[in-house]
């Protein structure tokens, strides 16, 4: 399943928010169809990790490399990076003033430049994928979280985008939302497609994790299976971390 | 208790909700009935109203070309108060200091006398702008920092999120600004745009002083050629007050239809 060629290369990656040291020297490497799940406690510098990788924060010194482009390297056109990995939010940032579907086509049409009908099409599509094609003339405000959430996964896909990266997709939903979520996820996975997920959701972690990295105090502590968490963490923290999350 | 308190309000709430009536609008349309008719049959306020007409047409003109510039100086001002370039932030923010810290009547003499003879001596004579296109330059750039404020408070009341999110789509820093955080802005600043339209109205009566024939210049010329200051002036203040009230009655509009729209 795996191929030899990392398409994202994170290599001694440092980054700091004035005295925090926020990530400490993390290097990792996702395969093309991999799923890879960060886990770790809050503060732990996975999220400002998953942002170093599209640029959202700018690392301070190492190396990332998406899909052959250098990340890190200022010269680097990032807007081209970014077309081909896809973000999704905690808070799913809809565009407020925009309905659904005015949501899924702007990217479409200003930066892959689609015409309006090839972009509506591919927005209609998107939506029905992740099961509210009913609510496309809907605005953001008259959604729940988890319709909200399941918009701005059609949003980013509709770009076509090599990668998905999953900012703690379910931290703002109620229960009862999360699983219409994760389901997205899980049919994501199922497709193939390269997933960079934060998320503390083990159903989604058993289900679709190829691998599992547990990262604590800007580091990276273990890279594991979901087997291998359940059954044997090799590392104290980790071990602590999974008994406070599992009850 | 309880029942008998809300039955005793309730009685009283069937009838005319006199505490939810906008008394002052009561009062001023009554006052307005009052003084329109007695203008209006009035020989010497007709006289007086026909006499200032033009200059009413010249203050309308100046606030819509004046609040045109403005709209676009505090756009770009705004951009160049939040952006991380700071040679555009440093040009921004002294144009607000400098133009902020200025009286209206000094910036409008400046244009006047100043600056206007200024780009005639520059230019060799080619471009020499007559007094109102200086007045009405004088004007712009003064309400464009006021608006370069407002729109900085509007772009920075919109969520960090809605900018990272159109990043992350492979936006650029303006495609960004454009399509998602300019016209969310533009909503927030609607209302408080429409207050300096109307502050920027009642400043046009500035430029009289560079001897402009504006309403409160064509006012002061009727008073000094009759020496009728009351119907003069009264006029006057009539035609702002219908001015202002208009756009002050459009901005409660946009207010409510704001609340309504969140």
């Amino acid at each position: 399943m795996l191929n030899n060629e990392p398409i994202i290369q994170i290599r001694d990656v440092h980054k700091h928010f004035g005295h925090v040291h926020a990530v400490r020297g993390v290097s990792l490497d996702v395969h093309p169809a991999e799923v890879v799940v960060i886990i770790g406690p809050s503060g732990s510098g996975k999220s400002t990790l998953l942002r170093c990788i599209n640029r959202l924060e700018t690392a301070d010194s190492g190396t990332i490399v998406v899909d052959g482009f250098p990340v890190t390297d200022p010269a680097t056109d990032i807007n081209e990076v970014r077309a081909e990995v896809g973000m999704v939010f905690q808070l799913f940032n809809l565009f407020p003033h925009l309905t659904a579907l005015g949501n899924v086509v702007l990217a479409q049409r200003v930066v892959r430049k689609r015409s309006r009908e090839e972009a509506e099409a591919i927005a209609v599509e998107q939506l029905t994928k992740v099961g509210i094609p009913e609510k496309a003339h809907a605005y953001p405000g008259q959604l729940s979280g988890g319709q909200q959430q399941r918009v701005a996964i059609a949003r980013a896909l509709a770009m076509q985008p090599k990668i998905m990266m999953f900012d703690e997709p379910t931290s703002a939903l109620d229960p009862e939302m999360i699983k219409e979520v994760l389901d997205v996820m899980l049919e994501l996975a199922s497709e193939g497609m390269t997933m960079v997920v934060v998320s503390h959701e083990m159903g989604f972690v058993k289900a679709a994790a190829d691998r599992i990295v547990f990262m604590d105090e800007g580091e990276v502590i273990e890279t594991t299976t979901p087997e291998g968490l359940f059954t044997a963490p090799k590392h104290e923290r980790t071990r602590l971390f999974l008994s406070k999350i599992l009850h | 208790m309880t029942s008998e308190l809300e039955k005793a309000r309730g009685s009283r709430a069937s009838l005319i909700p006199w505490g939810r009536i906008p008394w002052w609008v009561v009062i001023i349309s009554i006052l307005g009935v009052f003084v329109g008719y007695s203008v209006l049959t009035s020989e010497t306020y007709l006289t007086v109203i026909s006499f200032v007409m033009d200059g009413v047409k010249l203050t309308l003109q100046t606030t819509v070309v004046a609040f045109a510039l403005a709209l676009v100086l505090g756009l770009l001002g705004g951009l160049g108060r939040v952006s991380k370039n700071p040679v555009l932030y440093a040009i921004a923010t002294l144009y607000v200091e400098v133009i902020r810290g200025l009286p209206m009547l000094v910036i409008i003499l400046y244009a006047g006398f100043v600056i206007g003879p200024g780009i005639r001596d520059a230019t060799g004579g080619a471009l020499n702008p007559p007094m109102l296109q200086r007045a009405i330059i004088g004007l712009g750039f003064g309400y464009g920092a006021y608006l370069t404020e407002v729109y900085r408070a509007g772009i920075q009341s919109i969520h960090r999120g809605q900018m990272e999110a159109a990043r992350s789509l492979g936006m650029t820093y303006f495609q960004a600004m454009r399509y998602i955080v300019l016209p969310q802005a533009f909503r927030v600043i609607l209302p408080p745009l429409v207050n300096d339209l109307s502050a920027l109205l009642k400043d046009t009566s500035l430029i009289s002083v560079i001897a402009l024939s504006d309403l409160l210049q064509m006012g002061r010329l009727y008073v000094s050629r009759t020496f009728r200051a009351f119907e003069g002036y009264n006029t006057v203040a009539l035609l702002y007050l219908v001015m202002t009230m208009i756009l002050s009655s459009l901005s409660r509009v946009l207010e409510r239809r704001m609340k309504i729209a969140e």
